[in-house]
Order: structure tokens, then C-alpha cells, then sequence
């Protein structure tokens, strides 16, 4: 998983890069808070980064499953209403309904990942298209059976929305359950071998005697039910299950930038959960700081974009240098590491 | 009704049409793999919409219906450009925006700024797809990356910088580009000017597809080592691309701020839906296979689509479900024709290339060099 | 690889089947359609056709409102009041405003008026300091801006305007257990905790002088075309849940279509019904690309339909230029004056209606000249009952589109 430097940069693994970022932008984030008459680690400013990360926390690890395996998601925002208004209707507000609501909800989230991961393995579609269209068929039948909200959850399901354990708000603690076993399932297991084998190049893989469609299908399946996560805390925090929410978030797009943030490339077979999380958490403390500094709600995306482009240029110029010096040839950037064979 | 043909397809799809011989063996080439296969969609949606309403069928009503689908096919040209070597473009919706804002701020009612005012946007249009490829080829960064930035980072400076929203349209002479129609034709009684950019800027897509930059460019797309190795200027190639992706993106925002006028929304989701134009069209994603003028058909069947369901009065909110499960359908077919069509070796994901056994998967990144694995 | 060809043939007759799906699946969804209210298969979906609230706007229509005559802002109908000695103050505010978003015209030109509003109590010594967070349209964000604000906004007093109804009622609660003043405008809550509930008479009255214009001036059988912007937003659902009941006993044919307001959108639709055969009429739940419906006749050939837009002035101005038979319906704009001014009230004691209805009264077309007049040099997304004529940027502060 770590991913080996060749030497120029300072022996830094991606993760490092990105933990470097992160701290960089915590501590501008610490500055410009007090420029504000702020304080960034009081209780409250906290609470609101690490509550911004859960949500997009649990899809991000899901995304970064997906893209190591190759493919990509973009049905995660439909998945996470869908799972949002399917919990939240069988929920009805009553506390003796939550475990069906919530087996139900992952249950139909499952089977739109297992749909994505059939498109993609099986039929051979690209992940962009497979899950942009599953995405759009779930966005018509939202639309088109949900006019609005849908279905409550009981005030002891919202619990897990609104509780915190110090500054730690309980729905973020288990966003990192959720990536410890990640990291395990991508370091530990076959499954985990498999899916990078898969991504770094399939044909390969198959090659060297794996199953390709098993990896792919299992990401899928886990990136839709993580996405489906989601939308049971969102489900938990604003009480209703809402149809849009997931595309009022932004989460395809958004979880996609935060994998690359964290260093996982976007061709697949190389990078880490623990580089998402700091990807998403500098997407956090970002958008925390420029809300505190009052940013003008449009200009704030010009912010999001440069720092994103800035962001994995680092990462990107890194995997450059990496070469070994006798396949260099200054000035002509483009010349890439397929040179090397 | 399309079914034999489909099977026909699948059993006799052989290579690309741009590779065949004669231009009689080009066209029957054409018509049998994924890329012909969408013209023969798109008809099957236009006779479904003429029965559904004969109305549909009338000369005048056609001619119309190709020039307001002008806009989204020039944006799948462009689109296909990139797609074809291997990349994404997903900042056309907001380079329509831009555009449509500046020709309502800069041009508005002053005539005496259209010509200076269109060569702005064309000028700017380039600028945007220079970046782009700059950032894509030099930088490394991904482009779908680079362009979800573009298009977050533009959006947002021209909401800034606007006030959320242009001041009025641009005056109607700069707006009949998009707007107006060649009057008294027989038959089909107008050609709307949009239909005429379009039919040219296809003939010179078809144009420049056969120029040594088309070969190049389809090269890149599939095997960009190979495309080095054998002297192509891969980086420059890739970012001309990126930039006649925003010019089309641009000519699309010139016709739409005269089609429709201007407005926050015009141009949203125009990346995705000229995307599924291309895919529709049999154009893999990945790069390196694929003929321009399936784009175009594929921006056809996709509007064809969306009138058939309104003509049915199937209710609006069930158009992306289709739309879904038609581009699912559609490319799963085109993945399946098309590995039929290349003989040994490609069960994996499309972007394979053929003959070099350990050959990238051709996205933007590297594969690791000797000195990284996986794990 | 083999088998291929035989998949190709299943690929081949899945497109089929879509295709023959695209016209089975015609009469039920039409039938679904009919009937926007009514969800078979929502089960608790929310029902957005409630006699009580028709019957409530329907009679507010034609209520007396209190209040300054030339200051339509401050004007409410006479009913409950909240008692605010307990907030009375002498010291400047420090209020939190938590935005839904300001991503579309009608929400710009209100920020800007609101602005303008804050910058005169700013002046007079009512207000310090305003602190917003935009919640960019996600509830989820705007639960966590309120949040933010509870714990370290050191606010004197709220300003809230949700972004959804009932996701947002628990933060609104939230907010009210911290003892300050609680302010809502635009879209409601389901909690009656907020000091004041400030809102134009709402979407039924829209739907209702609309749909009312519109039964008006066309006969019975005749085809509307209703131009829909998004499904499930509350303001706009019961715009058209009011409309669709009238045009229904009217005998109206109505069809409705989502379009974002996309004005493409909007063409194409209008183009493709032209086709299909006449059409009489358009409405719409909200005016901005009014226009391009309007383009769509005048390409197509055909004569203007009679026709309901909005106060924006793109629409006011082709309405002009044209001469068809329309109404300007208005969600009134000047609302975003009326929290502020609220909390004037709150800081001085004075008490405040509980909830605060304003009125909301459709431009017809004897007044139009005076709009278009008043409004002069004001940009196509500008509202002409803006309501901003009296504060210190006026016009150019609203011509030019400033926002802080």
C-alpha cells in the first residue's frame, strides 16, 4: 500500500504528501480563524469539520475502493438519497423500525452497487457510464415517485447525527470505523490484493491467474453501500429522507476530487484510504475557513478548483521525478514512464 | 425493429471505418459496428416519434428539430476530440455559461461589438482549452480532475464576477447566429443558421479526423507509448484537443445564447450529455477508437429521445431513467461489438491496446515504472 | 469471447425493449401524472394539495393587511403576536443569518436588497454586525451552519432561511432553545418556536390568481402548458397543486413538464407542443425563462398563448414588447427586507406578528408600464417588486448586481 519513492522526495510516501497538505492547511486555517476572532480548535469550529467529513467521508472511502479498482462512481449522490428516502419511509418515526429501515436501506444500495459492478466487470462498460447511467435511472425514479420529502426517522436514529463524544461527533468516529476496515480489507485480505492487481492493469491480473470480476464487483458493492451509509446519516441529521440531498451535495464529483486529493491515482491500482480521509479533510477545513471568513459563496468554488488542480499538480509532478534518471529528458515533460520499457 | 440489424452488427463488425479501403467498403464498415450502429438508433427513434405524432414527420418540423440539436452536436464534436485521445472534458458546461454571460455583458445591445465581441469568446473559448491540455499533458493532473476544476473554478468567477447572472441578451443580430433561419428554402421551407455551422464544423471534423493531427490524435488515444515511440508530439496533440473541445463548447454557447437566451441554467449538464452523445455514438471511452460523425448522430438520438418521450407525454421527471438505461444499454452493446472486432486479447476494459502485453491502461497517468507495484 | 455475439443479440433487443418500454410505459405514467398529489406508491409522501391551506391563502387573497401603505414590507395581516419585551435592547445586534443559497436571480436580488436593508441599521445603531453562512441549497450544510452559529457565532439574534421544510425544523429548534430571537422568511418550518415567520401568502395564492388568469382567458378544452421548474420544492409544489386543481374543474387541458428553468429546456418543450397541436396557454411556477417560451411561438410561427410569468423583468419586458395576454404572479421579493426589520421591531420591544404575511399581489397588465418605468436600467434577472426604491444604493446597487 505504501507507495515506495524513488528517492527524490525526501523517501515522503503520497500519504506523507497529503498529511503534509493537510497540515498546511490546518495551519493556515488556524491563522485566518484568528484573523477572524476565531478560535479554529474551539469545540464548535471542530465539530463542523469533523461533521462536513462524515458524509463525505463515507462515500470518499467507497470512491477510493472503485477508483483503485479502475472504474469510478458517479451514482453515489442518487444511492445515498435513495437509501435516504427507502430507510426513512420504512422508519416511519418509530424506533422499533430502525434495524429493517436501516437493513432495507443498505439492502437496496447493495443491489444498485452489485448492478454498477455487473455493468462494469461483465458487461465491460466503462465505470463513468455504468454508473452515470444508474445513476440517472435512480435520479428519475426519485423524481418521479418522491415529490419531496419522505418518510422520518425516529428521534433515537437521529441520535447518531447529533451526538458527540467530546469535540468527536459519533457520526464521524464511525466514518473512521468504516476506513479502519477499509485499510485492513486493502492490506490485509486477498479481496484487498486482488482489487489493486485488478486496477494497476486487468489483463495482467487476469494473466497472473485472478478473477477479475470478483474484485471489481465487491468494490462496487462496498462504494454503493458506504454511499449508502450516507445516506442513513444524512437520513439521521435532517430527520426526513430528502431525494435530492445527494445531489445537493455534490458527491460524485466531490468524493471523486477528494480520492486524487489523497493521492490514489485515478487510472487505479495504486493509492490508500488513509489518503482520502486527509483529502477530505482538507476539503473540510477549506470549506470551514472560507465560510468563517464570510467568502462570497461563488468565489469560494474558484478556491475549490485552484486548490484542487494545485493539490494533485504536486502529486503528479512527484510521480515525474520518481523516474530513474537515465529515462529523463528535460524539457520534454510529456515523455512518460512508458519509456521506461 | 432494430434488432437484426443489431445481431448483424455484432456478427460482422470488423474495424474501423476510417481504416477500410474504399469509400464504398468504408461506408459498409461504417454502418455495421457501434458507430453506425447509433444511425440506425437515431432513425428508429425518428420513425417512433413520426408515428407517435405525424406531425413530427413534416420537412419544416425536421429541419427545425436538427438546428436547435446543432448546439449539443457541435459540443459531442468537440467532446470527441478528447474522448478519442484518451480524456475527458467536463468543463464544456461552463465554458457555455462564460460565453453566454460575456456575449450578454460585453455584447448586449452595442452591434458595434459583435464581431470583436465573438472573436473575445472565441479567443477566450481557446484560452480555457489551452489550460486545460497544459495542466492535463504537462502537469499530469488527471483531466477529469483538471477540468471538474476548470469547471468549478469558472462557474464560480462568472457568477462572481456577474452578480449570478448576465444583464440581458446580447442584441438580436448577434442572437440570429443561433436564431435565425435561411427563408424560402423548398421543400424544407428554412435552414436554421445553427444547422449550417453545425453541417460545417462536421465536414471539417471528417476533415481534420483524415489530416495527420485525426491519425495522430486516435493514436494517442490508444496507445500513447506506441504514438511516441513513433515520433507524435503526444503532449501538444492531446492539448489541441483540449482546445477545440471549448472552442466547440464556445460556438455551442454562441448558438445557445441566441436559441435560447441567457440565463444561470443554459449550458448545465451540457459535459454529461455531450459525453453520452459520444458513447452513444460507439466512441469508447478511453480513446483511440471511434468516428466523429457517430458523435453527432449520438447528440441526435439522444434529442430524438427527449421529444419521443415528450410527444408520448411520458411525465419528465422519468427522462433520466431512460436516458440511463439507454446509454447503459448502448455501450454494453458497443463494448461487446467491439471487442468482437478486435481479434486476440482484449477481455479487459476497453482501453486495452492489442499486441503489447503489459501495455497501459491509456488514461492520462503513467503505469508504474519498474520501481512501483500495487502493494 | 464466443459468446459474444449471442450477447450482442440480447444488447440489440435490450435496446428494443427500451424503445417499446418508452411507449408501454406511456398511459401509467401519464395517469401518475394526472394526479401530482395523490402518490399511490409514496405512502407517506408528502401530499402537496391541502384543502385547509388553499381555502387559508384563498381568503388572504382578499384580506386587509395593517401596516404602512407605501411600505408593503411592513405590512402583515392582523392575528397572533409575539410578545419580545424580553429581547429589548439598546445595544447593537449581532445577527446570524444562515441562507439557503443565492443560486438563482430571485435569491441574488433579494441578498442584495437585504443588504441594503442591513447597511441602514447598521447606521442607526440596530444591528453591528451580520455574519452570514450560505448553505449553497444542501440542507445538510445549512443544519451545520446553524449549528456553527449556536456554538460560536456569539449571535444575538437568528435569521434563518431554509433551505427545505421539515429537514430543517430540529436546527430551527436548536436555535430557539438558545433564548435569542429566532427570525424565518421564505420557506417554513414545522415548529412554531421562531419569534416571527415572515412569508408572502404563498404558492396556493400563486397557483390560485394564475390558474384563475389563465381560466379567464381561454376556453373550456383548451391546452395549457405548464412550465414547472424542479419537483419537491414546497413553494413551487403548492404552486402547482393550486393551479392543476383549477385548470381540472375548468376543464382545462393541462400538461406540465420540468425544465430547471433552462430556457433550452423550455424552448424545445414549447417547440415540441406546438407540434403535437395548439397550444393556448403557458404557465409557468416561476418566470425566469419566460422569454424563451414566449421565442418559442414567435419561431414556430404561431400567436402568442395567454400567458403567466413572473415579476422578473425579462419577462415584464417581452411581456411589453409583445402585448399578449399575460399576468406577472409575484412571490414578493421585498420579503428580504422584512427579517431585518423584524428584529428593528424585536430590539425595541414592539411586538411582532407570529407569523408575518405579506402580501402578494400579481402585476397585471394596466400596471406594467409603472414597473417597467420604476425599474428602468434594472438587469433581465431583476424583480420588479424588489422593494428597494427607498434604501441608498438604489438603483445602481441593483443594476450593477453588487453583493458583498
Amino acid at each position: 500500500m505504501s507507495t515506495r519513492t524513488g528517492g527524490r522526495l525526501h523517501g515522503l510516501t503520497s500519504t506523507g504528501i497529503v498529511g503534509l497538505v493537510l497540515l498546511g492547511a490546518v495551519i493556515l486555517g488556524t491563522v485566518l480563524t484568528a484573523i477572524e476572532g476565531r478560535n479554529f480548535f474551539s469545540t464548535g469550529n471542530l465539530r463542523d469539520i469533523l461533521t462536513a467529513m462524515s458524509i463525505l467521508g463515507f462515500i470518499a472511502i467507497g470512491q477510493t475502493l472503485v477508483v483503485l479498482g479502475g472504474s469510478l462512481d458517479l451514482s453515489v449522490p442518487f444511492v445515498a438519497s435513495l437509501t435516504g428516502v427507502v430507510s426513512g419511509g420504512i422508519m416511519a418515526g418509530d424506533t422499533g423500525n430502525v434495524l429493517p429501515g436501516v437493513l432495507a436501506g443498505l439492502g437496496v444500495a447493495a443491489a444498485v452497487g452489485l448492478v454498477n459492478g455487473f455493468v462494469v466487470s461483465v458487461l465491460k462498460v466503462h465505470g463513468f457510464i455504468a454508473s452515470l447511467g444508474t445513476g440517472l435511472m435512480i435520479s428519475g425514479y426519485l423524481a418521479t415517485n418522491y415529490q419531496g420529502n419522505h418518510g422520518s426517522a425516529p428521534s433515537s436514529f437521529r441520535m447518531i447525527g447529533i451526538s458527540f463524544i467530546g469535540p468527536l461527533p459519533v457520526s464521524t468516529l464511525i466514518m473512521l470505523g468504516c476506513a479502519a476496515g477499509a485499510v485492513l480489507l486493502l492490506r490485509r485480505t486477498r479481496l484487498g490484493h486482488h482489487l489493486y492487481a485488478v486496477g494497476g492493469d486487468a489483463e495482467v491480473a487476469r494473466l497472473s491467474g485472478i478473477r477479475t470480476t470478483i474484485p471489481l464487483l465487491a468494490a462496487h458493492v462496498l462504494c454503493s453501500v458506504l454511499a449508502g451509509c450516507a445516506g442513513l446519516l444524512l437520513l439521521a441529521r435532517l430527520s426526513v429522507g430528502n431525494p435530492n440531498v445527494g445531489s445537493q451535495g455534490q458527491y460524485d464529483l466531490m468524493s471523486i476530487a477528494a480520492v486524487v486529493l489523497g493521492g490514489t491515482l485515478l487510472a487505479g491500482g495504486k493509492g490508500n484510504v488513509t489518503g482520502t480521509i486527509a483529502g477530505v479533510a482538507i476539503f473540510a477545513v477549506m470549506d470551514n475557513v472560507m465560510a468563517v471568513m464570510q467568502v462570497d459563496p461563488f468565489l469560494r468554488n474558484v478556491v475549490r478548483g485552484v486548490v484542487i488542480v494545485a493539490a494533485v499538480a504536486v502529486y503528479a509532478r512527484r510521480e515525474i521525478d520518481r523516474r530513474p534518471a537515465r529515462f529523463e529528458r528535460p524539457g520534454v515533460l510529456d515523455s512518460a514512464l512508458e519509456e521506461a520499457r | 425493429m432494430s434488432s437484426p440489424v443489431s445481431t448483424d452488427v455484432a456478427q460482422r463488425v470488423r474495424t474501423l471505418p476510417a481504416h477500410a479501403r474504399s469509400p464504398l467498403g468504408r461506408f459498409l464498415a461504417a454502418a455495421t459496428t457501434p458507430g453506425g450502429a447509433v444511425f440506425v438508433l437515431a432513425f428508429a427513434l425518428l420513425v417512433a416519434t413520426v408515428i407517435a405524432n405525424p406531425n413530427f414527420g413534416d420537412p419544416g418540423v425536421l429541419i427545425r428539430f436538427l438546428g436547435r440539436t446543432a448546439p449539443i452536436a457541435i459540443a459531442a464534436i468537440g467532446q470527441y476530440y478528447v474522448i478519442v485521445a484518451g480524456e475527458f472534458d467536463l468543463s464544456m458546461g461552463a465554458v457555455i455559461a462564460a460565453q453566454v454571460v460575456i456575449a450578454g455583458n460585453y455584447i448586449g445591445d452595442d452591434t458595434g461589438r459583435n464581431v470583436t465581441g465573438l472573436l473575445l469568446m472565441l479567443a477566450l473559448g481557446a484560452g480555457i482549452g489551452l489550460l486545460n491540455g497544459v495542466l492535463t499533458t504537462l502537469l499530469r493532473v488527471p483531466s477529469f480532475i483538471v477540468t471538474l476544476a476548470m469547471m468549478l473554478a469558472l462557474l464560480g468567477l462568472v457568477r462572481y464576477l456577474s452578480g449570478g447572472a448576465a444583464d440581458a441578451p446580447p442584441n438580436d443580430d448577434f442572437r440570429q447566429i443561433g436564431r435565425g433561419v435561411v427563408e424560402d428554402v423548398p421543400i424544407v421551407e428554412v435552414i436554421p443558421y445553427p444547422l449550417i455551422v453545425l453541417v460545417v464544423l462536421a465536414a471539417a471534423a471528417v476533415w481534420l479526423m483524415r489530416r495527420p493531427f485525426g491519425r495522430t490524435l486516435l493514436a494517442v488515444g490508444d496507445n500513447p507509448a506506441a504514438a511516441r515511440t513513433s515520433g507524435a508530439r503526444v503532449w501538444w496533440v492531446t492539448t489541441r484537443a483540449f482546445v477545440l473541445s471549448s472552442l466547440a463548447a464556445t460556438v455551442s454557447g454562441i448558438l445557445l445564447v441566441g436559441y435560447a437566451g441567457v440565463h444561470p441554467t443554459v449550458g448545465e449538464g451540457y459535459e454529461f450529455a455531450a459525453i453520452t452523445a459520444v458513447v452513444l455514438g460507439g466512441v469508447v471511452l478511453g480513446g483511440g477508437r471511434g468516428w466523429v460523425l457517430s458523435a453527432v448522430a449520438g447528440a441526435f438520438a439522444l434529442e430524438l429521445l427527449f421529444t419521443l418521450l415528450t410527444v408520448l407525454e411520458v411525465a419528465s421527471t422519468w427522462r433520466d431513467t431512460v436516458q440511463g438505461l439507454i446509454i447503459i444499454v448502448a455501450v454494453a452493446f458497443a463494448a461487446r461489438a467491439w471487442t468482437v472486432g478486435r481479434r486476440p486479447s482484449t477481455t479487459a476494459a476497453p482501453p486495452d491496446s492489442p499486441g503489447r502485453t503489459s501495455g497501459p491502461s491509456s488514461t492520462t497517468e503513467p503505469t508504474e515504472g519498474p520501481t512501483t507495484g500495487g502493494i | 469471447m464466443r459468446r459474444t455475439p449471442l450477447k450482442g443479440l440480447l444488447a440489440g433487443a435490450a435496446v428494443l425493449a427500451v424503445l417499446t418500454a418508452c411507449s408501454t410505459e406511456d398511459p401509467d405514467t401519464d395517469a401518475a401524472d394526472d394526479t401530482t398529489a395523490s402518490e399511490e406508491e409514496g405512502g407517506g409522501s408528502e401530499e402537496w394539495f391541502v384543502q385547509a391551506d388553499y381555502d387559508e391563502q384563498m381568503a388572504q387573497m382578499d384580506a386587509t393587511f395593517s401596516g404602512p401603505e407605501d411600505q408593503p414590507w411592513l405590512q402583515y395581516i392582523d392575528g397572533p403576536t409575539t410578545d419580545t419585551a424580553e429581547f429589548k435592547t439598546n445595544k447593537p445586534m449581532k445577527v446570524c443569518f444562515a441562507n439557503a443559497s443565492i443560486s438563482n436571480p430571485w435569491r441574488q436580488t433579494g441578498w442584495i436588497t437585504m443588504n441594503q436593508q442591513l447597511e441602514v441599521l447598521q447606521k442607526n445603531g440596530v444591528i453591528s454586525d451580520m455574519e452570514t453562512r450560505d448553505a449553497g441549497d444542501d440542507d445538510n450544510q445549512q443544519i451545520a451552519d446553524i449549528d456553527y452559529f449556536i456554538s460560536e457565532g456569539n449571535c444575538d439574534a437568528f435569521v434563518i432561511s431554509p433551505n427545505s421544510t421539515a429537514a430543517m425544523t430540529p436546527a430551527v429548534e436548536r436555535a430557539c432553545e438558545t433564548g435569542k430571537p429566532v427570525v424565518v422568511f421564505d420557506r417554513g418550518v414545522q415548529t412554531d418556536c421562531p419569534t416571527t415567520f415572515i412569508h408572502p401568502i404563498g404558492g396556493y395564492a400563486w397557483g390560485i390568481a394564475t390558474a384563475n388568469f389563465l381560466v379567464d382567458n381561454l376556453e373550456e378544452g383548451d391546452k395549457v402548458v405548464a412550465l414547472r421548474i424542479l419537483p419537491g420544492v414546497d413553494v413551487l409544489e403548492t404552486r402547482w397543486a393550486a393551479a392543476e386543481k383549477i385548470f381540472d374543474e375548468a376543464g382545462i387541458e393541462a400538461v406540465d413538464h420540468f425544465t430547471e428553468a433552462n430556457p433550452e429546456t423550455i424552448k424545445s418543450i414549447i417547440t415540441d407542443e406546438l407540434t403535437k397541436g395548439e397550444v393556448a396557454g403557458v404557465w409557468m411556477d416561476a418566470g425566469d425563462g419566460a422569454v424563451a417560451a414566449i421565442e418559442a411561438f414567435e419561431d414556430a410561427g404561431m400567436d402568442y398563448p395567454v400567458m403567466t410569468g413572473e415579476d422578473e423583468m425579462s419577462f415584464l419586458r417581452k411581456w411589453e414588447e409583445t402585448g399578449l395576454t399575460g399576468l406577472a404572479p409575484v412571490y414578493s421579493n421585498f420579503q428580504w427586507r422584512t427579517p431585518l426589520l423584524a428584529l428593528e421591531m424585536i430590539a425595541k420591544g414592539e411586538p411582532v406578528p407570529t407569523e408575518w404575511v405579506l402580501p402578494q399581489t400579481p402585476i397585471a397588465e394596466d400596471e406594467r408600464a409603472a414597473y417597467l418605468e420604476a425599474n428602468d436600467g434594472m438587469p433581465d434577472g431583476h424583480y420588479a417588486k424588489f422593494g428597494g426604491e427607498d434604501l441608498p444604493g438604489y438603483p445602481q446597487v441593483w443594476q450593477e448586481r453588487q453583493m458583498p
